[in-house]
Formats: C-alpha cells, structure tokens, sequence
C-alpha cells in the first residue's frame, strides 16, 4: 500500500470511528480530494464534516481550534506546508497556549496537517520542512509521517495527546509504498521507534525522521556494499517532545540526525543537545548533523539537487563520523 | 469620538442593571488604584466609560452562548458571571483565581467564556464554534467583542467571510471608542466597519445611545436573528474614558473631555440621583471590601497537568 492510501484510509477510519471529527482544508472535497489527493473519497462518505474552505490559512487553523474547544476532533489540512506560517498566530498563540495558559489543562484535539519538503521542483515558497519554526512550543507536538508507522495508530496517539499537534508529511513519501524495505534489512518497532538495521553491533546510529528514511536507508545500503560500514537507523514518529528514553538502548559510540530542513535552528540541533545531555560520555564525538544547505530551495531539478540532504550527504556524514 | 452622543435623559434602570454597571466601574477604578500603589503585577486594560455594553447584552445572551473577549475584558466578565472575586483574585495572583493567575487581566477562560490578548486572533476560533452551535446546539450563539483597531487585523476578514459564507451564529460587538491605543480610528482606518460588514453581505447594526433600556430593545430582534444563524456586526459607538491601560494617556484635553461628558456615570447620577446614590455608596464600599479581601488571601497556585 502507498503512504497516500494509508493516509487517506486513515482520516476514512477516524471519521468513521469519532462522530465528532471533522476533516478541512483548502480544495480537500471530492472529486478533487485534496491538492494531493490524500482527502479522496472522504466528503462524499462524510458530508458536512469535511469542510472545503476559503484560502484563508489562518481562519481554517482557527475554526479547527474552536471545534476541538467545543469537544470535536479536528483535522486541518494546510494545502503546502510553508502555507502554515500563515498560521503561526492560531497555533503558536492560540491553540498551543489554550492547552495551559488558562490555569488547568483545557485538552484540544486537533492536528494540521502540512504536506512537507522538497525533491517535486515546486521552488522555495512550496518546498520548506518547516518543523524547526515549531520545535519548542508549549502545549504543540509535531509529528511526521513515516512509512514505518501507520497512520491510523499514529493519528489515535496524537489525539490522545490532547493538544494541538502539528503533522508533517513529507510529499515524497505519498508515492512510496508502507514498510518498503530492502531485504537485507531487519526491521522492528520499539514502542513507537522504528528500528531499521543489519546486526546487533551497528558502527553508527542514525536518527531520522519519516521523510528522511528511504534516503538513509539508500544510504546504509552502498554503506555497507561498498565500505562494510554498518549502520542503524531510528525513526521516531513524535519528533518534539521528544522520546529521548526510548532511543537510548539503540544508540552506539556515533550517532547522527538526518532531516532535510536547511540548516540553522534545527530540529536535529535539539536532538543532539538532549543526548548529549544524556550520553556524552559514551560517544566518540558529538552528535553530527544532516541537512540541507542554507539556502532556499530552487526549482530547477539540478539547483535542487544541490540544496536538499539527501542520500549522498548521508553517506558522505557517516564516513566522515567513522573516520574521526 | 469628540462628538457628543445622545443628549436625552437616560431612562431608569432596575435596581441589578445599575449595580452591575456601579460594580464594574468601581471595579475598574479601584484597579487603577491599585496599580497606582504598585499592587499588581503587569499592566490592565480598564472598560471606563463601555460598562454600559455588555451591561446592556447581558439578559440578551444566555448560559448556553459562547463569549470570545479581548484585552478590555473585566466588564465583559463580569456582566457574565458577577464574580468580582474571582476576577480581581485572577488580575491579582491570589487563591481562588479564575485562572490560578495564569491567564491574568486578559487571559481567561471560564466555561463558554474565553478572553484571549492577541487582536483579532478569536474571531476564526469563534467562527469554528458557531459552526460546532449550529449542528449542535441550534439556537445558541458565539458572541465576540472587538475594538475598532482590531478591524485592522486580517483574521477578522477572514472570519467574516467564513461566518456569512457558512451561515453561523455569530455575533460581533465593536465596541468602537474611536482610538487604539494611541491612535485614532481615524488615522487608522479607511472607510467605515458598516462598509467592510458590508462588503461580506454581513448585517451590521449602529448604537449610539448609552440607555441600556434602549439599546437592549433595539438589540433583542436582531440577536434573535443571530440565533438563527445571520451574523451580525453591532457596532457600539462608545468612549474611553480611562487610558489605554495605565498611565500612558497622550489623548488632547479636549478628547477627554467629551468622553467625560459622555459618560453614563456622571448623566445617570443627574437624571437619577436617589436611585443612584444610593446604589453608588454601597457597590464602592462593597469592591472596597472586596479588593481588601482578595487582597489579603495567599497566592496563587498554578496546578500544571
Ligand atoms: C495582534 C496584536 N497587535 C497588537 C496588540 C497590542 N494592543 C493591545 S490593545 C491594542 C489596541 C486595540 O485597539 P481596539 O481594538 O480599538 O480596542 P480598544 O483598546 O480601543 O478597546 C493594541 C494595539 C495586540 N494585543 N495584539
């Protein structure tokens, strides 16, 4: 099955399963389903709770608040990811805050969800991974989607969270398919880490989130072909707050993070400072950091190619990690 | 607004109308106060010389009604919950606090009533819970109080779209004292809050009276129609009387005083001074005992879940 299809039987099962969800979003009715396609099918099974709006980011991140303060479930999608700086007030101000500011727990279920990333040519305002402007918020979890998690599961643990979460998708993955691994790996779930790897003894550990994943795991396959290095790659589902708890018995001497948002302020630099907090002393050196350039993101296939982490930069991060 | 307003006697009040208003504006007043001897912590907005606005809404909107407020918020508050206690316990971060003091003067949220300090920021949220009331409670309204600067903000817009597109239940008060903070409406708006309710197919309904009695019977119909799911924009034509929050007024003499003159306080006191008198001493002495009271209770405490 396709991550999109996943995704999409998803937000079927949680209509399905709540009366109080809502699903919406710009362009997200049938027979256009969404600029992606992954709310196909739902406005015609569900009329009345999926809610085709106004470009008008703010306004639908704020009705989504005042349904999930009215006891519903809401789900709203941003059409592109960069759009939800659009939203920051409601999400930053309003929806994350709720949680706490009015002196007890006032529980929101709501999640945005953001189509992420580049690698389409959809150029610098459609292409950002927007998770670092997020990380850090009271009251806000952020999410990515995984091939390596169910999205159903996935969505039943944000709302159980009880407040605003925000959902990544990397759009790359919409075309991928669930689980898809090359044999020579062995993959197992940890709670909700998903542990991908060769052997017991890896030379190094690398932390990705979802979108990342097939291109660390690309990575970890010429790895060990051509350089008999063997690595380990964890992908968590809820990238802030953070599970550091649950990575520690899979880490080793080296660990990276790998995501693609550009560099500066990144989530990857929260990473490294909880394990170093953590695990210092049993690392060979400081946790290094995967991303792309410093840069907005261009268009053109072969300028793009140059900003965006990919496969290449994994590979060539690992080697530099091992030699020292 | 330098105009003056309606120059007529204002009708009499029954007896809780004018406590409620009497408690507000001591309430306010007795804020300033405080602030003044350095009591409170952080800055307050007071509503001196509005009092009269969500007095008049109050009988209008009903326990199943959601209230959005904004920075301006104790009269909106009180003329809810009549919970000076409560309030005054939130603003000074003691025991019994609405919020536990975390919210503050213009954080709140008691059951269908929220207050939230970022302008314009309630109305989409407000939107979405007119939207909940609609399917599921038919009949009731969210009601969202406004200043003529928040007009400014683009989430309005965006919100009143939503709520004539969708038809929702939704009731803005503009409560317009004709400046924000320190500028006037005029400098910062261009043609008029009728025209951009307009513009929405939104109706949208003038006051200018201060006569509670007036204003509720002019209201009473048209919030009747917001229940039945036509937005409306009621907008109060209305003075400030105090400074935007505290100390930090630069408005010229003669803008003050005709928010003076304007002020119900000072008319009704003229056209109904027994009545007025005599309810004027008791609600004083009464925030005064209450100020001390809240005064004196331990502080806060914030129960993080
Ligand atoms: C988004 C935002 N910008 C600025 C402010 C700071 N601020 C607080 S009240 C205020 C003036 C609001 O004017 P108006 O809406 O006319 O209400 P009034 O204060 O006159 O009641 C401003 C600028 C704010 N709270 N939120």
């Amino acid at each position: 099955m396709r991550v999109a299809e996943n995704l999409n039987a998803a937000l079927h099962g949680l209509l399905d399963d709540d009366p109080t969800a809502y699903v919406l979003g710009e362009d997200v009715l049938d027979p256009y389903g969404g600029a992606f396609k992954i709310t196909k099918g739902l406005s015609m099974r569900f009329p009345g709770r999926v809610i085709g709006t106004p470009i008008s980011e703010g306004a639908l991140t704020g009705v989504a608040a005042g349904l999930a303060l009215t006891g519903n479930t809401a789900v709203a999608e941003i059409m592109f990811g960069d759009f939800v700086a659009l939203a920051f007030d409601q999400i930053c101000n309003f929806a994350s805050k709720s949680v706490s500011m009015y002196g007890k727990r006032l529980p929101l279920r709501m999640v945005v969800r953001c189509p992420t990333g580049g690698g389409r040519g959809y150029g610098p305002t459609h292409s950002q991974s927007m998770q670092k402007h997020f990380v850090g918020m009271p009251g806000l979890s952020l999410y990515e989607m995984s091939p390596f998690h169910d999205n159903r599961a996935v969505f039943t643990a944000m709302l159980q969270r009880g407040e605003p979460c925000l959902f990544f998708e990397d759009k790359v993955l919409y075309t991928r398919q669930m689980d898809q691994v090359d044999p020579m790996f062995r993959v197992r779930r940890d709670g909700e880490l998903a542990v991908i790897d060769l052997e017991d003894r890896p030379d190094c550990v690398i932390i990705a989130p979802g979108g990342m994943a097939h291109r660390t795991l690309a990575a970890m396959k010429t790895l060990v072909l051509q350089q008999e290095i063997s690595c380990r790659l964890l992908v968590p589902s809820r990238l802030y707050p953070l599970d550091v708890d649950a990575m520690l018995p899979h880490l080793g001497e080296v660990v990276l993070v790998a995501e693609e948002s550009t560099a500066g302020g990144t989530w990857g630099g929260e990473v490294a400072h909880l394990l170093h907090e953590r695990v210092w002393d049993r690392l060979r050196g400081p946790v290094r950091l995967v991303h792309s350039r410093a840069s907005v993101i261009p268009t053109a296939a072969h300028l793009e190619s140059e900003v965006l982490a990919g496969e290449s930069t994994i590979h060539d991060a690992v080697r530099k990690a091992l030699r020292g | 607004m330098t105009e003056t307003l309606d120059r007529l006697r204002l009708s009499r009040l029954g007896d809780d109308d004018l406590e409620l208003l009497l408690l507000v504006r001591h309430f306010e007043l007795k804020l300033l106060e405080l602030y003044g001897r350095g009591e409170l912590n952080g800055t307050t907005h007071t509503c001196l010389g509005q009092e009269y606005v969500p007095v008049s809404l109050r009988p209008l909107l009903g326990e199943h009604d959601h209230i959005f407020s904004n920075h301006r918020g104790h009269g909106h508050y009180l003329a809810r919950f009549a919970d000076p206690h409560g309030l005054l316990a939130e603003i000074m971060g003691r025991e019994g606090a609405v919020c536990g003091g975390v919210g503050g003067s213009q954080h709140i949220h008691r059951d269908r009533y929220l207050s939230t300090g970022v302008q314009g920021e309630s109305l989409p949220v407000a939107a979405g819970v007119a939207l909940h009331l609609k399917r599921a409670e038919p009949g009731a309204l969210a009601c969202v109080y406004i200043g003529d600067g928040t007009w400014g903000e683009g989430a309005v817009y965006e919100a009143l779209n939503l709520a004539s597109l969708w038809r929702l239940p939704l009731l803005v008060v503009v409560e317009n004292n004709g400046i924000a903070q320190s500028t006037p409406t005029t400098s910062q708006m261009a043609g008029s809050i009728a025209g951009r309710a307009a513009a929405f197919g939104v109706k949208h309904h003038l006051v200018v009276s201060t006569d509670v009695n007036e204003i509720r019977t002019s209201l009473e119909p048209l919030v009747t129609e917001v229940r039945d799911c036509r937005p409306l924009v009621v907008e109060f034509v209305t003075h400030r009387l105090g400074p935007h929050s505290k100390g930090d007024d630069i408005r010229p003499a003669d803008a003050v005083q005709a928010a003076r003159d304007n002020d119900w306080y000072v008319r009704y006191a003229n056209d109904h001074p027994d009545q007025f008198h005599r309810l004027d001493r008791l609600v004083r002495a009464e925030v005064q005992a209450i100020a001390d009271e809240v005064a004196a209770r331990p502080l806060s405490r914030w129960e993080e879940s």
